[in-house]
């Protein structure tokens, strides 16, 4: 694993510890992925390490198809790895699965439409056997966090793609998760819009201190979110380069037009392309 | 959401087919009073409505006994027909099983059976209209529901599975809500050939005393005005049925937008 050349942006050391302690939320060690499709083999993910420490933001940048999501959802137990191993919270993934020990958020939000704002929110303390008095206020908590107390009846038709994304959001926190997964929840939003939920999603993880792994293909999203981002290259997907992100602790929206933000984006395209040449970069977005 | 409508919308809505229908029947009458149809061939409208007044008692009781016989048909039929689709959609084995079954009835004319089912049940049972009704009920909710229970999206199946829910509460919450729409479509289409089938099942003997029956028997004997009169009343039996389950989507559904 290489580090990036100039001082201390490649070392390890966490500039923002959002907990205290020293319990790593996410150990993934010589993981390799390999689906079988009909065409043959497809090496997905190889030899990937990586430690997430507890209360740490961590982002997964790279080109389509270098195996990011696939990671993610490795760590969630969504798929298994061909081999290797992921310890989550110490356990095994499926047992942290299983213990409910992450929330998780996807790029599409895949609300319930039958299901209320609220009721969407619910959802995982409902199938969990929560009483039914504190999930009323665990759910009326949650739509608070994500300021959607005047939609809570409302139909996730109703509401817009950033509305329905933090309804998304609320809900993968309801557990109280000390991790987050979460697969490119806002790709599908625009710029504003995006910038937006991003501030938020940084309030949101202050309050909670939750350990975040964040798939992305924004260079900029990654670096206003991150600790430490990911850089991975183009399949078969490897962990290129770690680039610790050395900015303020609190993200405010005034970071995106200082120096200091748009050193650590360049830091982190010129990781991004290096070893491959700029034009066969495709899938990463620059903006 | 409640997208506000044009005023006078809905009175439209209603309004345009009646008027069609009127200019239909007027022109059904002009030509048949002015144009010299033969009154023996196409009865004048006037001359059924006549009719009807002078049959509604025979009309009602002949509807429900066809009715009665599409609806067992129907309830049965679709009750079967979820069962089967739910367990073909979780057991493979069972889905392979049941398709070519399926594929049969769905291309084969049903009604075809009612003469060997009328022999096979006897000439006083009604049980043959009604398991013609029932099959042709079975095929359209059964094929539409088990289409309704593979159309959960990838990303609420990965959710179930994060949730660590069991196979069941998966079941509940995403499943068949998500399947309900499709199964509502095949009751609707079930419930228009039930009625068909047990009409039309009645042609081929069998006790009288329902509308098919007696439209044949009307038909037979050249009390064509009175045919017409029992087809009105079928078209009024095959109207409900579509009404009725068209009403119980709307209410099981009415909490979606």
């Amino acid at each position: 694993m290489t580090n990036t050349g100039d001082d201390g942006a490649g070392s390890s050391e966490r500039p923002r510890p959002a907990s205290p302690g020293t319990a790593t939320a996410v150990t993934v060690t010589g993981v390799d992925k390999v689906f079988e499709t009909r065409s043959g083999q497809v090496s997905a993910l190889k030899r990937i390490d990586l430690i997430v420490a507890a209360g740490e933001f961590v982002s997964l940048i790279g080109p389509s198809g270098c195996g990011k999501s696939t990671l993610m959802r490795l760590i969630a137990d969504l798929d298994q790895p061909t081999s290797g191993s992921i310890s989550v919270f110490g356990k095994s993934a499926r047992q942290a699965r299983l213990d409910q020990d992450y929330g998780i958020a996807f790029q599409q939000s895949g609300l319930l439409p039958w299901r209320t704002v609220a009721a969407n929110i619910e959802l995982p303390l409902s199938l969990h056997g929560v009483a039914a008095s504190e999930r009323k206020s665990r759910v009326g908590e949650l739509i608070e966090l994500v300021g959607l107390r005047d939609f809570a009846d409302r139909y996730p038709d109703q509401l817009s793609g950033g509305m329905q994304q933090r309804v998304a959001i609320a809900r993968s926190l309801a557990e109280k998760p000390n991790l987050l997964l979460m697969d490119e929840p806002f790709g599908a939003l625009d710029e504003m819009t995006r910038e937006r939920m991003q501030s938020e999603l940084v309030r949101i993880c202050a309050e909670t201190k939750a350990a975040v792994v964040f798939v992305t293909h924004s260079i900029p999203e990654a670096v206003f979110l991150s600790d430490r981002v990911v850089v991975m290259s183009p399949r078969p997907g490897r962990v290129q380069q770690i680039v610790s992100m050395q900015l303020a602790a609190d993200r405010t929206d005034g970071l995106r037009e200082e120096h200091a933000f748009f050193d650590m984006v360049t830091a982190v395209r010129e990781a991004l392309h290096q070893g491959s040449p700029v034009s066969s970069v495709r899938g990463v977005e620059n903006r | 959401m409640t997208v506000a409508r044009r005023p006078g919308a809905g009175a439209a809505r209603v309004l345009a087919p009646i008027v069609v229908g009127a200019v239909v029947l007027g022109l059904w009458q002009l030509v048949v009073t002015v144009g010299g149809v033969d009154d023996y061939l196409l009865p004048r409208p006037a001359a059924i409505l006549a009719v009807v007044a002078e049959i509604a008692p025979s009309m009602l009781s002949a509807g429900a006994i066809t009715g009665l016989n599409a609806l067992l048909g129907l309830v049965v039929g679709a009750a079967i027909g979820i069962l089967a689709a739910l367990a073909a959609s979780s057991i493979r084995v069972i889905d392979n099983m049941i398709a070519p079954i399926v594929t049969a009835l769905a291309v084969i004319p049903i009604v075809a059976l009612a003469p060997v089912l009328n022999t096979m049940f006897g000439a006083d049972s009604q049980f043959g209209r009604q398991a013609v009704a029932g099959l042709a009920a079975f095929v359209p909710v059964f094929i539409n529901t088990l289409r309704g229970l593979r159309q959960t999206l990838p990303v609420h199946r990965d959710l179930m599975r994060a949730y660590a829910a069991g196979s069941s509460q998966v079941m509940r919450a995403v499943t068949l809500p998500t399947a309900a729409p499709f199964v509502f479509t095949g009751i609707r289409i079930a419930s228009s050939l039930a009625v068909i089938s047990a009409l039309v099942a009645e042609y081929f003997g069998g006790p009288r005393g329902g509308l098919g029956g007696l439209i044949s028997t009307s038909a037979a004997s050249s009390a064509y005005a009175r045919a017409w009169a029992y087809v009105l009343a079928a078209i009024v039996l095959g109207l409900a049925f579509y009404l009725a389950t068209l009403a119980i989507e709307r209410l099981a559904l009415r909490r979606r937008s």
